[in-house]
């Protein structure tokens, strides 16, 4: 398996020594996985939204490398005081990357990942609603099949590795 | 991409201690090393050895007396047994592709096991192209040859077998001999390859005994310099060169010698088998406090690899649960502790290593795997110190991780 240099940025090192927003948030409104600890790469978001759908808190927990924790900070500090339309909107893959000053081309999925997850907790948060508003596409976007992929991989790989035990 | 590297070492100012155990990977070269080398840069034996003048000749001389003390830590007899390569990268390369293009007529089927190193098993994935098949022997729990299956399909069509005598990672002592025997009943000529990196310099070693017909070192893994390392051919054995080019004092690699490295290989050599006994016992000292300390001191860690002495001295592999590896590493390395990881966030695809697996770690379990290696050099102070350090960084990436992905 080879290996490729990962030149981290100073934000990228920043977030992971002193990650920001982390741990649960005890009253919140929605929380969404992504990821699968059989990849090495999982998050959990907290979000607390208010009345008038504005994201007041958001927090992380990450199981993950370096780029994983510092991503999923990242999110939770940009969706923060967002309204769900814009944190959905605006929120994207490319943007986090920019935030944390550039990624690794091979860590790129962690950014990824993160925006799966945020998408995941704002469509979550409709659903739990019952009513979806009309900005909300019912197709999935790309951040959120990446999510589905990387687990359905997580699944694929523990399935062989199943099947390599019962030989 | 270079100014972040910049950032990052900044951010390492004011370590209080550093204490390297990523030996697998690359290796501090030990300043009597060092020193023996330096003379062949610029005062003697610079000329290229097949050449007709003084620092030609001086060359030949230094390059033939440092293989010969190569040759004899291997218990080999004859001085033409050893190439000298640029590693164990080449040296693995040239052992496999060499041996099986030279015999192809004899059988087309190669075994090896799931555990080997990946210069071993992507050579196994060439050679497929040129019409060769393989089959990876299963190992158990702790990463020992299942001699059972070996015995199934050795046969008559198989032209060469490579177990490496050492895990590089779970440090595993396979019994090579017994393995040689079963392949050489098969069929007395299939040639057996054995990478024994891991077991140079730490375990009694020797070709007369062994009767492997190829065999693998490194330098850097006795803690000389990159860039060179050796094959054992037994007399007789016919291998093909992989590579075309001028050759010198090497038959089967063609280039220009390094004279220094390979001065440094054979001192690095020397200073792994005088006292060998007691290097061993040094190492494996300081291996226990590590691995017993960490024990002591956490819950949630589980030992990859043998317990007992099946496990070659030097080597540590544990699994942090509920902790990526990766991200343990960086934690680790800005408190001045520099380890590797198994885990898959240090590699370019998202599956953890191939060892890990293959004994039947979860991938959970192999993501939050660390490697090290203790050497001769340690201290008792250094063990201290990794010990101090451990717990805090496991307890800061667990705090990240919370309750996510805990089954």
């Amino acid at each position: 398996m080879s290996r490729a240099p990962l030149p981290y940025t100073q934000k990228v090192l920043d977030l992971f020594r002193n990650p920001k927003n982390l741990g649960k948030i005890k009253d919140a409104t929605v929380t969404a996985v992504a990821g699968n600890p059989a990849c090495g790469d999982m998050i959990t978001f907290y979000l607390k939204i208010n009345d008038q759908e504005i994201i007041e808190k958001a927090s992380f927990e990450s199981y993950g490398c370096a780029a994983n924790i510092a991503t999923a900070s990242i999110v939770t500090e940009m969706a923060k005081g967002l309204s769900l339309e814009s944190a959905w909107k605006d929120v994207t893959w490319k943007k986090v990357t920019e935030e944390v000053g550039g990624l690794p081309s091979v860590k790129f999925h962690c950014g990824v990942l993160a925006v799966g997850a945020v998408k995941r907790a704002i469509r979550k948060y409709y659903e739990q609603k019952g009513s979806a508003p009309s900005w909300l596409p019912q197709e999935l976007t790309f951040e959120e099949k990446q999510a589905l992929e990387e687990e359905e991989l997580a699944k694929t790989l523990s399935k062989r590795l199943k099947v390599a035990e019962e030989k | 991409m270079v100014e972040n590297v910049k950032a990052l070492l900044k951010a390492h100012e004011g370590i209080k201690r550093e204490v390297y155990l990523d030996n697998e990977n690359s290796s501090m070269v030990h300043k009597d090393v060092v020193d023996a080398m330096l003379p062949y840069y610029n005062q003697r034996a610079y000329g290229n050895p097949t050449l007709t003048h003084k620092p030609g000749w001086e060359a030949f001389e230094t390059i033939m007396e440092s293989s010969q003390k190569i040759s004899k830590f291997l218990g080999s007899k004859v001085l033409e047994e050893i190439t000298l390569t640029p590693g164990e990268t080449e040296a693995n390369n040239l052992a496999l592709m060499g041996a099986a293009f030279a015999n192809k007529h004899k059988g087309k089927k190669i075994l090896t096991s799931e555990i080997e190193p990946i210069n071993v098993l992507y050579v196994t994935d060439l050679l497929q192209k040129f019409g060769f098949t393989t089959t990876k022997i299963p190992v158990d729990g702790e990463g020992f040859l299942n001699l059972e299956k070996l015995k199934e399909v050795a046969d008559k069509e198989t032209v060469l077998a490579s177990i490496a005598m050492v895990n590089n990672e779970i440090g595993t002592i396979q019994p090579v001999k017994e393995a040689l025997d079963i392949i050489k009943d098969k069929n007395p000529e299939t040639l057996f390859h054995t990478d024994a990196s891991d077991a140079y310099g730490r375990i009694s070693l020797n070709m007369q005994d062994l009767k492997v017909d190829l065999a693998t070192i490194s330098s850097y893994k006795i803690l000389g310099p990159r860039g060179i390392g050796a094959l054992y051919v037994k007399e007789g054995v016919n291998v093909d060169k992989i590579l075309e080019g001028q050759i010198g004092t090497q038959k089967l690699w063609p280039g220009v010698e390094n004279t220094p490295l390979i001065v440094g290989f054979a001192k690095a050599s020397e200073l792994a088998f005088q006292d060998f006994e007691a290097n061993v016992n040094r190492m494996r000292m300081l291996r226990d406090k590590l691995v017993d300390g960490i024990f002591r001191k956490l819950s949630g860690v589980e030992i990859n690899g043998p317990k007992d002495d099946k496990r070659v001295p030097d080597n540590a592999n544990i699994s942090f649960l509920r902790c990526e590896g990766e991200a343990l590493t960086i934690e680790l390395s800005l408190r001045g502790v520099y380890v590797s990881s198994g885990s898959a966030c240090s590699r370019r695809l998202l599956q953890p290593s191939h060892v890990l697996v293959a004994i039947g770690r979860k991938f959970s379990e192999a993501h939050g795997s660390i490697l090290m290696k203790t050497t001769r050099y340690h201290t008792e102070e250094d063990i201290t110190y990794v010990l101090e350090v451990i717990p805090s960084a496991v307890g800061r990436i667990r705090g990240i991780v919370g309750s996510t992905g805990v089954d």
